[in-house]
């Protein structure tokens, strides 16, 4: 087969059940291109020599009863994975090989995947363009110099690009969502407490959260399956019923009611966001379910109130890093001197300048006017939310203000970078799930993506009307390998 | 409201970050134009709102006394920059 | 400086000074792990080997808290009469030290697990109140340690990570001996509770001092300085009284107080600035988002109550009532856990006709002084409860004399060896036959007719003389009362 790359991941899992594809000839085939696809830079570290005698090793002992058996898979390089390196895109944990695996991720290899290697990322999870990684640019398979959106730009890239079947990456704003938009795949970001935080280098804890990225709805389901869990290490993990997602998966949505809320159409959208948008109140009608006009009256008050909370718990995650214990140091004439040249050469431009926001809104005399409000505001977020749901079961909204930009376009201007996120991060600040699929593509023929976000561990509803919308649009990426010769 | 070059220097010793002087004017316009953004949250009136302490629908669970780490000292140290088989090293602490 | 009606002042040409103290005590939990890893809390262990992934601040990883750490703050909230908070947050306290791996100490700031409470301090001149501002738990930091290498310092993180109590006293204290009790009740309360050993030298108790003066009767309070980790009450003694004569020295001249942080120097016996603390003291305090607030119910806090047993006040209290002891004799029981339980253990095993104040009076004078020569604790003693019982026992029904009991006790020292045994063994038993006694004073008479009439003719003072002779015949074994009665009668 030579198109194993091109199979989503519930074929390769059905092929390999089915002994028609050997777990070996899978990962061959993956190493193959990602080898082939340097160009994209989405790995930062790979560890295919390992990965090819796992995956033997599977074949000789095959176990079919598992979720993943034997496919290979590549994670974004912010999870601990043992004995292999981790950065979390960055300089400071350029040389950090941790002893120890996150829970998602030994999630992934108890069902019988086989780690591929480690994806590029924004360091520390910060930025949406993937431009602010140590170890480089990650190139859009949709086009050459554009950018794959951020953080989790290498998952993006490498599962569009097909260099691995499926893959996680993390969400604090919409990392996960905004590059699945821009990339033309799915991502799905849980409810806050479904997956499990340990082991993932923290960027903003009340925020972040794991979640699957991958070729179609059925995949992202069938991964998200296997990575939320119950963990007591966690103690924002939480300990609710889980679903069989990928099983109980259904195109039937009839009678839904799904809200269109108003504030989402925001000044200087373009029109082919909006036409997105119509277009997928129609296809949500198609499907039988019903769409109603509702208000997220503090939408606009998100990114601010994101812009103040993440940095602040931010700056104080990154205190760790510190030149003592692992990673890397500068020399220093005393401890404090050593501290302030570590932390100055390790971390890279956007980093730094998150910690001292962070720094500053949590600081003597400055705490209450900033970081108190913001929680605050982050409560009416919430309530919003909250009020919401009692009349809808779901609600859709464009996944970006715009398609993918090209690179070094906003790198200048931090705030125009930010608004990236405009439509992502209100769903990180109340909790809440939320999905991205491709539905369409702008002039150029990039990728645009549609959100819908669910109630608090409703993932299998909106999963269900991913399913069904992802029919209906039938859509087809564009990928034209222009990065292999 | 403005950061000045005073501000930034200050922060920057509160967050253990060198910056010179060309780094502090480039931070202070970046931070600025930040600033200038996040202040929109003034427009609204929050003085009867009870601020979020956590967004995760659940209780704090406790765990019970016991000791399940063991002695991992070699795997502690392994990564630390200055090899001593014991200790963690640091440039000497000046009071 | 004066102690004027017991009042500790410090005096000037023309003023008198009060000296204002608050402390800040840090007390380690009795706990097996620490607050929010799994990893050991043992004292003494070898460097870097009880240090978890958590407690090393390494990458991803999560605090998860420790229940029993919990238990034990609520426990020592109610043992302080103190409000237990059913809601309480814990908070990020940010700076960068070497010893503090995350970069930041989780503790508790805006909403502690324990609110006000108090205690009762036994003055000399009557009780005192000290009010208890709060109880929060947060976490220890590690180790530092400068004098290993002249170019580096080495860092030890063991200690990271174990649970602290700070149970932050008001500035009611006024004087280092009420600092000494003070310091020496939080001690007595936790040990019997269970939740701290007290344990000084090893740092399982320590102190900040916050130290004002202001001229007697003044009720503003004057600007505070802050004696950083001071381990020993005799060191926290002498660095208030250096610092509050510092404090007054300045005032005299006409200088103002800097609020600031010092540190006790003990090798000159002097406190000093700390500056280099003062630049980085913004701590950014902030809910630390990987932990949720803490939440408690009624139930819970009702089983801790239940669980509480009889505290040094209560049990002082019994004491009086039940065994007739004096306020003086029952403090000095009370206040040390074991103490008490070895007094109650002798009080049951002495039985129906028991002599308490005699035991009292054994306990804390031949007991005490053999512990403390022998530098034991009261748990180590020599002589069990059960056997001293005896031994107390045997001079109250008279088998044998208090002089008697000195030597027996000696010999029980040595492997805890039953005082009846001894007895008998030795032939120490008591002469009370009146007969034979009689007999005995009658020879001594006889051999010592001059003094005999000596005595008649009123020379009292020989009356000694004749009881030292009839005990130094028996061995010391005669029973001193009879030999008493029957020399009187004789003469």
């Amino acid at each position: 087969m030579s198109d194993i790359t091109k199979q989503p991941l519930t074929e390769l899992v059905e092929n390999i059940k089915n002994k028609k594809l050997s777990s070996t000839e899978v990962t061959k085939a993956f190493i193959d291109r990602s080898e082939k696809s340097e160009k994209l830079n989405a790995y930062i570290t790979n560890d295919f020599t390992s990965a090819l005698d796992k995956s033997k090793k599977f074949d000789q002992k095959p176990n079919f009863n598992l979720k993943l058996p034997g496919i290979p898979m590549a994670v974004k390089d912010l999870f601990c994975t043992k004995n292999i390196k981790t950065t979390a895109g960055s300089k400071i944990l350029n040389n950090f090989v941790p002893t120890y695996e996150s829970t998602v991720t030994e999630n992934i290899w108890n069902e019988g995947a086989i780690l591929l290697g480690k994806l590029n990322c924004d360091e520390f999870a910060m930025g949406s363009s993937n431009e602010t990684s140590f170890f480089g640019n990650v190139q859009s398979p949709i086009d050459k110099n554009l950018v794959p959106g951020g953080s989790s730009g290498g998952s993006a890239s490498a599962v569009a690009g097909q260099l691995t079947p499926v893959t996680i990456g993390t969400d604090t704003g919409g990392s996960i969502r905004q590059p699945a938009s821009f990339t033309g795949i799915v991502g799905l970001k849980p409810t806050y407490g479904s997956c499990s935080r340990y082991g993932i280098v923290a960027f903003a804890s009340s925020l972040d959260q794991a979640g699957p990225m991958a070729q179609n709805v059925k995949d992202c389901a069938l991964l998200h399956e296997v990575i939320s869990s119950y963990d007591p290490k966690d103690s924002t993990s939480i300990d609710f019923k889980r679903g069989n997602y990928s099983k109980e998966l259904t195109n039937n949505i009839k009678g839904k009611k799904i809200g269109i809320p108003k504030e989402y159409r925001v000044d200087g959208m373009p029109k082919e966001i909006e036409d997105l948008w119509q277009k997928g109140i129609q296809y949500i009608k198609d499907c039988g379910a019903e769409t109603i006009d509702i208000s997220l009256p503090n939408t606009s008050y998100a990114l601010p109130t994101y812009y103040i909370v993440a940095p602040a718990e931010a700056s104080s995650n990154l205190a760790r890093y510190d030149g003592v214990k692992y990673g890397f140091r500068a020399e220093g004439e005393n401890l404090i001197d050593m501290y302030e040249k570590t932390r100055s050469e390790g971390f890279g431009a956007e980093v730094q300048r998150r910690i001292m926001i962070g720094t500053y809104v949590l600081s003597s005399g400055y705490y209450d006017a900033y970081y108190l409000k913001a929680q605050k505001v982050r409560k009416l977020i919430k309530n919003d939310f909250d009020e919401a749901y009692k009349k809808v079961d779901a609600i859709l909204t464009p996944s970006t203000p715009s398609s993918a930009f090209k690179m070094g376009e906003k790198t200048n201007d931090p705030v125009s970078m930010y608004l990236n996120d405009i439509f992502t991060v209100p769903v990180n600040l109340a909790g809440l799930p939320g999905i991205s699929i491709p539905a369409g593509h702008d002039s150029k023929g990039y990728p645009l993506g549609l959100q819908i976000i669910g109630k608090a561990f409703d993932e299998q509803n909106i999963l269900n009307i991913a399913y069904a919308m992802e029919e209906k649009i039938n859509f087809k990426n564009k990928i034209t390998d222009w990065w292999i010769k | 409201m403005s950061l000045d070059l005073k501000t930034i220097k200050h922060i920057s010793k509160l967050a253990r970050i060198s910056v010179d002087e060309k780094r502090a004017e480039k931070l202070a316009g970046d931070l600025n134009s930040i600033f200038e953004f996040i202040e929109k949250l003034n427009e609204l009136k929050t003085d009867n709102v009870e601020p979020l302490t956590s967004i995760a629908k659940t209780t704090l669970k406790l765990r019970s006394d016991e000791v399940k780490s063991r002695n991992i000292r070699d795997q502690i140290i392994k990564n630390s920059p200055q090899d001593n088989e014991d200790y963690f090293v640091v440039p000497k602490v000046i009071e | 400086m004066s102690k004027k009606n017991s009042e500790y002042l410090i005096n000037r040409k023309d003023n008198q000074y009060e000296v204002v103290i608050g402390l800040e005590v840090h007390a380690q939990v009795l706990s097996e792990s620490k607050l929010f890893s799994t990893s050991a809390t043992k004292f003494g262990a070898e460097p870097n080997t009880q240090v978890s992934l958590v407690d090393a601040a390494f990458p991803g990883m999560l605090p998860v808290i420790n229940e029993f750490c919990v238990k034990q703050a609520i426990k020592t909230g109610i043992g302080l009469n103190a409000k237990i908070n059913k809601r309480s947050v814990f908070d990020r306290k940010n700076y960068f030290y070497a010893d503090l791996p995350q970069g930041y100490q989780i503790s508790q700031f805006k909403d502690p697990i324990v609110g006000e409470g108090k205690v009762i301090l036994d003055m000399p001149n009557g009780q005192k109140e000290v009010g208890i501002e709060r109880l929060h738990l947060e976490q220890d930091a590690g180790k530092s340690i400068h004098d290993l290498d002249p170019q580096n310092t080495f860092v030890d993180l063991n200690r990271s990570g174990v649970a602290l109590m700070e149970i932050v006293s008001k500035p009611d204290l006024r004087s280092p001996d009420e600092v000494n009790a003070y310091i020496k009740k939080l001690r007595s309360i936790m040990r019997y509770l269970g939740t701290c050993d007290g344990n000084m030298q090893e740092g399982s108790l320590r102190a900040d001092v916050n130290v004002s003066v202001r001229q007697k009767g003044s009720k503003e309070f004057g600007t505070r300085c802050e004696i950083k980790n001071v381990n020993s009450i005799k060191f926290m003694q002498m660095a208030i009284e250096y610092e509050a004569n510092r404090q007054v020295d300045l005032i005299e001249e006409g200088k103002t107080i800097d609020q600031e942080t010092r540190l006790f120097d003990t090798k000159k016996n002097e406190t000093r600035s700390m500056r280099s603390k003062e630049d980085a003291h913004d701590y950014r305090y902030f809910p630390d988002p990987d932990l949720l607030p803490l939440e408690i119910s009624e139930k819970f806090i009702e089983e801790l109550k239940n669980d509480i047993p009889e505290l040094p006040d209560d049990k002082k209290k019994r004491f009086i009532e039940e065994f007739k002891l004096s306020s003086y004799e029952a403090n000095i029981l009370v206040s040390d856990i074991d103490t008490a339980k070895y007094f109650e253990e002798v009080v049951a095993k002495m039985g129906k006709n028991k002599d308490i104040k005699l035991a009292v009076n054994w306990i804390t004078g031949e007991l005490f002084a053999v512990l403390n020569s022998k530098s034991l604790e009261i748990s180590q003693s020599p002589v069990s409860a059960k056997n001293f019982a005896i031994l107390i026992n045997l001079i109250k029904n008279g088998t044998i004399s208090g002089k008697i009991a000195k030597t027996v006790f000696e010999l029980m020292i040595d492997g805890d060896k039953d005082p009846q045994k001894i007895v008998e063994e030795k032939g120490l038993k008591q002469q009370s036959d009146p007969k034979a006694l009689e007999a005995l004073i009658d020879k001594i008479i006889n051999d010592n007719r001059e003094k005999a009439i000596e005595y008649k003719q009123g020379k009292e003072k020989l009356f000694g003389f004749f009881v030292g002779q009839a005990m130094k015949v028996s061995g010391g074994k005669a029973n001193p009362q009879l030999i008493n009665e029957i020399l009187k009668k004789k003469l």
